[in-house]
């Protein structure tokens, strides 16, 4: 199954879930209260979930490691190689 | 055994990595890339050799390769190039045929990918007997450098996008820093159909698709100091189509 099909599927399910509550499609007598608090779930679910990445996005990128460290290591490294390699004979 | 062992200093694993090293116009990052390998292949005693796939150069990095090949041996450095540019995946193809060790280190040659993180690599190829270890500027103590917050919002953005979609148990899916068994990586390449940077994130998610183990290494990631980029360009919207194509393949 494609990771495409696997999200239909989840989508679906939950859509089947939220109608059944919602709308009483089993007719399960349920109570006013349960119908009127899942009618809005799914933008519910859908703003938490927009909260969550940009929250995650936002602390990742603060997170973000500069690694000032390997840079200055690595500038090293190219002025030692540069003179070994002379001392070997390359020419560029 | 015994002679096996007096050939590789500290090791008696009879195993060996190739490395590959796609060039293209990297005259002046060539010669620092191989100089940094033979220096920490020396130290931690693995056997290794390094193959150069330079896809015709103008600015001459074949010359270079040909001088370094003199200095460290033909046996160390292989050069096995291309008359035209035919591009990054097939240069990893080119290379792996001609790969004799055992196991394949693929990474760029502009000096955005340190070797000093090669034995960390085989540490932890090693640890768990993985089919493919990554490199991840997402975890741990990796991370970037050289980079401003725009870059590193769309990186973080697509990161976070294609882990949502796609789940596919690596933290870094475009990072080009990774060992394979030889094996592996022959199995993935012939499936693999991508370009650029999609290429590696069709690596790593059919990989996971095919259930080869995954391990992963903090690396730092600097930003070249010599030379030009030659991505660029439309990577945002060429990535955002690779995404939706595993998205519905894979
Ligand atoms: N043989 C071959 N090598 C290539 C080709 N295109 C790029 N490369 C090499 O592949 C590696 C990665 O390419 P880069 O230009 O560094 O791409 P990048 O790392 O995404 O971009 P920057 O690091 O930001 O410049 C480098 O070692 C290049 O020299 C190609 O068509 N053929
Ligand atoms: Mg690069």
């Amino acid at each position: 199954m494609t990771k495409l099909l696997e999200w239909l599927l989840g989508v679906s399910l939950v859509l089947a879930a939220w109608a059944v509550v919602s709308f009483d499609l089993l007719e399960l007598r349920l109570p006013q209260s349960y119908r009127e608090a899942a009618w809005p779930m799914p933008l519910y679910l859908l703003v938490s979930f927009g909260c969550y990445s940009l929250g995650t996005v936002g602390y990742r990128v603060a997170t973000f490691n500069d690694c000032d460290e390997a840079s200055a290591e690595l500038l090293g490294q190219i002025q030692e190689a540069k003179q070994d390699l002379r001392k070997k004979g390359l020419k560029i | 055994m015994a002679s096996r062992k007096a050939s590789q200093p500290k090791r008696d694993s009879g195993d060996k990595y190739s490395i590959l090293l796609p060039t293209y116009n990297e005259r002046e990052n060539l010669p620092l890339i191989v100089w940094l390998l033979v220096k920490y292949f020396g130290e931690s005693g693995y056997n290794y050799e390094i193959i150069v796939i330079d896809d015709g150069s103008p600015d001459g990095t074949l010359e270079v390769a040909e001088q370094l090949q003199k200095i460290y041996g033909e046996d160390k450095i292989l050069l096995r190039p291309r008359a035209t540019k035919l591009g990054l995946g097939t240069a990893y193809i080119h290379g792996i045929k001609h790969a004799t060790g055992n196991f394949v280190i693929i990474m760029d040659a502009d000096l955005s990918h340190h070797p000093k993180f090669i034995p960390e690599f085989i540490k932890k190829q090693k640890e768990g007997d993985y089919d493919l270890v990554s490199g991840t500027r997402y975890q741990g103590n990796g991370g970037v450098y050289g980079w401003d917050l725009r870059r590193k919002l769309i990186s973080r953005g697509a990161n976070f996008l294609s882990q949502v979609l796609l789940r596919p148990g690596a933290s870094d899916l475009t990072g080009s820093f990774r060992l394979y068994k030889k094996a592996v990586l022959e199995s993935l390449v012939e499936r693999c159909v991508s370009k650029g940077y999609v290429f590696q994130m069709e690596m790593i998610v059919r990989a996971r698709q095919l259930n080869y183990t995954i391990g992963e290494v903090p690396i730092s990631f600097v930003d070249r100091v010599y030379g030009e980029s030659k991505l660029g360009g439309n990577e945002i919207v060429s990535f955002v189509k690779g995404l939706i194509t595993l998205f519905a393949t894979t």
